[in-house]
């Protein structure tokens, strides 16, 4: 899907400013807010990628300010309503009532501890195929020029480009498919080198490559006389 | 300011109603909470570094197979259901990004930092990474091969950076002391 997160290579956005953030949360709502997420995992959505398009789905103006766990709670909350899980109505009510008693939820008491660990192993997402892979180490390979109007993992900044095969990862669930429903669909993986002259032409800088990691079906074998750099 | 305490309102919110339906365990933020402000965090990633130069066997075993070197770990925290490592030398820079989302090896380095998930970063290291490794202080001469991994799949990386020099003495337990976070997202170099 073509929309502001994939921002691989987009101008504009400055310096990068370096933080030396502390280890962990930095405030307790983006806990609630990773906690929340991975327990919906299974009941309001399938898989990581299913929560990853809603994120993108969010406009790009609030995408760009709402910072990345105000993106989760947008995401979160959008597949919470689509799921049925919750109703706009009853989540306006419980905002307006915690607005005006606005004390921190009182303390809790502790839970198994081991309960994200087996979320976690519900959202494994290696799928091992029968298929023997088109493509093996060293070999040319060019991606898939045109976009998706769905979850994709293919950079538009990579889309019809030449790299290289740099390595082999077996199979894992698709996210062009798990994204929507299908989280059964797997496809080989592979770490696929581009040069930057190849991406990003004269202005790339010399000595220097990317490397993604592609699914077998963004990827096809060069045309004949099709020679990209 | 405002924006923010309308998202802590709302998270609240979810939170609350999730509990009341019985589909928020009452602690489990409390308990994640806890599992990354306390237990995960970029001091394993560090461990292992240090591990890697002063055991050949384990380094060897880590930029071949890393998730058999550290199955023994039992890392909890997620986000490494594959790992690779890929060693910086004298003659290749490795650093790594998400340009799509912010894919990072939580189990290994805890969460990433505010700048690996902001648009500057995402956007620019895969164009000009030489110019973004400069605003972190890092020069490299012009004959060094820089390599950007973009993690855009399951796949998550962790940069082995260089021993410092002048540190032969030092055991694991002190090398693990100076390895950063930074280093082993490759925007930085140890000395």
């Amino acid at each position: 899907m073509d929309s502001i997160h994939d921002l691989g290579g987009k101008l504009g956005f400055g310096e990068v400013a370096p933080t030396n953030d502390p280890v962990g949360f930095l405030e307790r709502w983006h806990g609630a807010v990773f906690a929340m997420t991975f327990s919906s995992g299974g009941t309001a959505f399938g898989s990581g990628d299913q929560f990853r398009h809603a994120i993108e789905r969010i406009d790009p103006v609030g995408y760009l300010t709402h910072g990345y766990y105000g993106r989760w709670l947008g995401g979160l909350e959008t597949l919470l309503l689509e799921s049925e899980t919750l109703t706009s109505t009853e989540i306006e009510e419980k905002v307006r009532q915690v607005d005006s008693d606005p004390a921190p939820a009182a303390a809790r008491p502790s839970a198994t501890p081991d309960r994200f660990t087996e979320k976690y192993r519900d959202l494994d997402a290696r799928r091992p195929v029968d298929t023997v892979p088109r493509f093996q180490e060293g070999q040319v390979v060019v991606t898939r020029s045109t976009p998706s109007i769905g979850h994709t993992r293919l950079p538009a900044y990579a889309r019809g480009k030449q790299g290289t095969i740099v390595a082999l990862h077996g199979g894992w669930v698709l996210p062009d498919a798990s994204a929507h429903g299908n989280v059964d669909r797997g496809d080989h993986l592979y770490t696929v080198a581009f040069d930057s002259g190849e991406l990003w032409g004269e202005a790339g800088e010399p000595g220097t490559s990317t490397r993604l990691d592609l699914f077998e079906s963004y990827l096809h074998l060069p045309a004949q006389g099709e020679a990209h750099g | 300011m405002g924006e923010v305490n309308h998202q802590a309102l709302r998270a609240q919110a979810l939170e609350e109603l999730l509990v009341e339906k019985g589909l928020l365990d009452p602690g489990a933020v409390d308990n994640i909470v806890t599992l990354y402000n306390e237990r995960v965090g970029p001091m394993r990633g560090a461990g292992l570094v240090a591990r890697a130069w002063t055991e050949p066997e384990f380094k060897q075993a880590l930029l071949e197979d890393a998730d058999a070197a550290i199955a023994d770990y039992e890392y909890e925290g997620g986000e490494i259901q594959k790992l690779v490592v890929v060693e910086n030398t004298p003659d290749v820079h490795n650093v790594v990004v998400c340009t799509l989302c912010s894919c990072y090896p939580w189990a290994v380095l805890g969460l990433p930092p505010k700048w690996y998930k902001d648009p500057a970063y995402r956007s620019r290291v895969v164009r000009e990474p030489r110019a973004v490794l400069k605003e972190f202080g890092t020069e490299l001469a012009d004959d060094v091969e820089v390599r950007v991994w973009d993690s855009s799949a399951e796949v998550r990386y962790l940069v082995l950076p260089e021993r410092p020099q002048g540190t032969e003495d030092l055991d694991a337990g002190d090398l693990a002391e100076l390895v950063t976070r930074d280093s082993m997202i490759g925007v930085t170099r140890l000395r």
